[in-house]
């Protein structure tokens, strides 16, 4: 975590509007190689516009996006696709495509971008939603017969398919139950030692905040408020962000955060 | 940079991988391993020369290692960890092969689900009718249960929002019966017989019939979308659990508007029709509106019309069930809405034309 990191996606000047309303003015972002950042903001603040600029879905009115030192917002429609098949999103929802199984979700992006043999893929498939901690019949299920982790789960195998660089969650971890929650950041954990994976993370989970990211950075009045590492974020000086990681819930995360963090190293 | 990722097989029983073992080059590279594999198994594999892994790559090397995972060398921390996440993946991953019945048993299987399928419908429809009727006696006595603003603005939304549609398409079969009687008719030199023709079919069939059509695809599956929707987004729930009963929220108003505005519908129905039919006759047949009113009023009989108005509100009850009724079906996903709708308009404008048919035959015997 020290000297020179690699700079991944750099957002300079971003600015989003719709109508009159301004959601981002003069944002700047750096996501660095390797770590796991973690996005925090109130309700409405932007997190997830924010997302779908980096990623392409929502063009901004003004600024720069740079993703592997290219700038996206300017890149031929086949430049486009080639850089979006190193991105993975997760999406709040899932998004699995309701009239396929499982498996066949995970196969739509190996099917359309590689000229692979139907028995490799399948066996890619079944890689991955094994990667993704889903027992190997999930694969022939349909999304509308999973419970809501099991969808989380199937959406981070069909995300993994094509052995993305940078992977995008928006909310991962909403809806799951607390063992769940935490199973799920444990995943990410070590999806990102193995597969050496960039996660941008946007999240609510203050547990999440506290247990697998590197660095945090706080939207607020329509900026990047803060961009550093917890203990330095939690020291910031801002009533919401004190707020936030001081309220009761943050308290709790940061108690809870510190007693794994003790057991782990006694044990 | 790209290097295809290649395989080979080396004098002393070593295996040498290079170059990028990846998803672009996994197709190539399977072969090859299937191949090195028959040849020389269990051979140890030296990975040192790989310039780029990703998972599809370490599965290609696993299972090229076979059981022996040990046996691959040349592997820093971070391809270890990878290779070792993939290994552990892989023996939670064993994709098991789905039967499939033969051709032969698969077709009789959905025959049978199909069958099944259209007796639990009928059943259900029955069901629900009886629901219906048994919550318009509960509730027609208890005028302040009466939700007469949602009466109305289905009435709005089914009936005269419909009107348009429905005189503008039975104007112009109406001019297309005309022009196929005066054809036929012509050959004989009958061709006055025209006025009956239009007449007849726009009394007792066309009028009431291209009126349900039109609103079974109209409002049949306008209210099989919005009940459906409501379903999947637990609204319906929410309903009971406020102790309201969704049948009196959101059926009645939507069956007893239909009920009103349905023979209305018909009623215009038959009038473009004949309007229709008389144009015709007026511009290819040299039989002036007034002749044609002349010979309408002669021959036409109340009784037809009484035979189609008869069956507006029979029809409307109907299309009003199922498109309630699908709607209640709807399970969870936004594609459920849909498949649901289809199957409304479906299911109502086959219901329509059956009791149509019955009817006919009915009235024949009764000699109506």
């Amino acid at each position: 975590m020290t000297g020179q990191r690699e700079v991944i996606i750099e957002v300079r000047g971003l600015r989003n509007q719709f109508g009159a309303q301004v959601v981002h003015d003069n944002l700047d972002l750096d996501v660095y190689k390797g770590e796991i950042l973690g996005v925090v903001g109130g309700s409405g603040s932007g997190k997830s516009v924010l997302l779908r600029s980096i990623i392409g879905l929502n063009r901004p009115a003004a600024g720069s996006v740079k993703i592997f030192g290219e700038d996206v917002l300017h890149l031929s429609e086949a430049d486009r696709s080639k850089l979006e098949q190193r991105f993975g999103v997760l999406f709040q929802n899932g998004a699995l495509f309701s009239s396929l199984t499982v498996a066949e979700n995970v196969m739509v992006p190996l099917r359309e971008h590689h000229d692979v043999p139907l028995d490799l893929m399948q066996k890619l498939a079944a890689l991955k939603i094994a990667l993704a901690g889903l027992p190997a019949e999930a694969g022939a299920k349909y999304p509308s017969e999973l419970s809501g982790g099991m969808v989380k789960r199937a959406a981070l195998s069909r995300s993994l398919a094509l052995d993305p660089d940078i992977l995008f969650l928006d909310e991962p971890t909403a809806g799951l139950d607390p063992i769940g929650a935490a199973a799920f950041d444990q995943l990410i954990l070590t999806l990102r030692e193995s597969l050496g994976l960039t996660v941008f993370l946007i999240t609510h989970d203050l547990d999440t905040l506290y247990t697998i990211c590197d660095r945090v950075a706080v939207i607020s009045q329509k900026r990047v408020l803060v961009c550093d590492t917890l203990d330095k974020v939690e020291k910031f000086n801002d009533t919401w962000v004190q707020e936030y990681f001081q309220g009761p819930r943050g308290r709790a995360a940061e108690h809870a955060a510190e007693h794994a963090a003790a057991m782990s190293s006694g044990g | 940079m790209a290097t295809p990722g290649t395989l080979t097989l080396e004098a002393g029983g070593r295996i040498v991988a290079t170059g990028d073992w990846t998803l672009n080059s996994a197709a190539a590279l399977e072969k090859r391993v299937d191949d090195v594999k028959r040849r020389a198994s269990g051979a140890s594999i030296d990975a040192s020369g790989v310039s780029r892994l990703d998972t599809a790559g370490a599965e290609l090397l696993l299972s090229l290692a076979g059981d022996a995972k040990d046996g691959i060398t040349g592997l820093d921390a971070g391809r270890r960890a990878l290779v070792d996440a993939v290994a552990k993946a892989l023996e939670t991953a064993v994709p098991k092969p789905v039967e499939r019945p033969s051709g032969l048993v698969a077709l009789l299987a959905r025959t049978g689900r199909a069958v099944e399928a259209i007796w639990h419908d009928a059943v259900a429809l029955t069901g629900f009718i009886g629901l219906m009727l048994e919550t318009i006696a509960r509730t027609l006595p208890n005028p302040r249960r009466w939700r007469v603003t949602s009466l109305f603005f289905h009435i709005e939304q089914t009936g005269l929002d419909a009107v348009p549609i429905v005189a503008l398409l039975s104007f112009l079969v109406g001019a297309v019966v005309a022009f196929l009687g005066a054809t036929v008719l012509r050959d004989f030199g009958a061709s006055v017989f025209t006025v009956e023709l239009v007449g007849y079919s726009f009394l007792r069939e066309f009028g009431v019939l291209l009126t349900a059509i039109l609103i079974a695809g109209r409002s049949g599956s306008a209210f099989t979308a919005q009940i459906g929707s409501m379903k999947a987004r637990e609204e319906i729930d929410a309903i009971r659990t406020l102790g309201l009963n969704p049948v009196e929220v959101l059926v009645l108003p939507r069956t007893l508007a239909l009920l009103i505005s349905m023979p209305l519908l018909t009623f215009i129905a038959m009038v473009a029709g004949i309007v229709g039919g008389a144009l015709v006759c007026m511009f290819a047949l040299d039989i002036s509106a007034g002749m044609f009113l002349q010979r309408f009023h002669d021959t036409a009989q109340t009784r037809h019309f009484w035979v189609g108005m008869s069956k507006a509100p029979i029809f409307a009850f109907l299309i009003a069930a199922i498109g309630c009724l699908e709607g209640f079906k709807v399970s969870g996903s936004a594609e459920s809405v849909g498949e649901h709708t289809t199957s409304s308009v479906v299911q109502s404008i086959f219901v329509v034309i059956v009791i149509d048919a019955l009817a006919a035959i009915f009235y024949m015997q009764l000699d109506i």
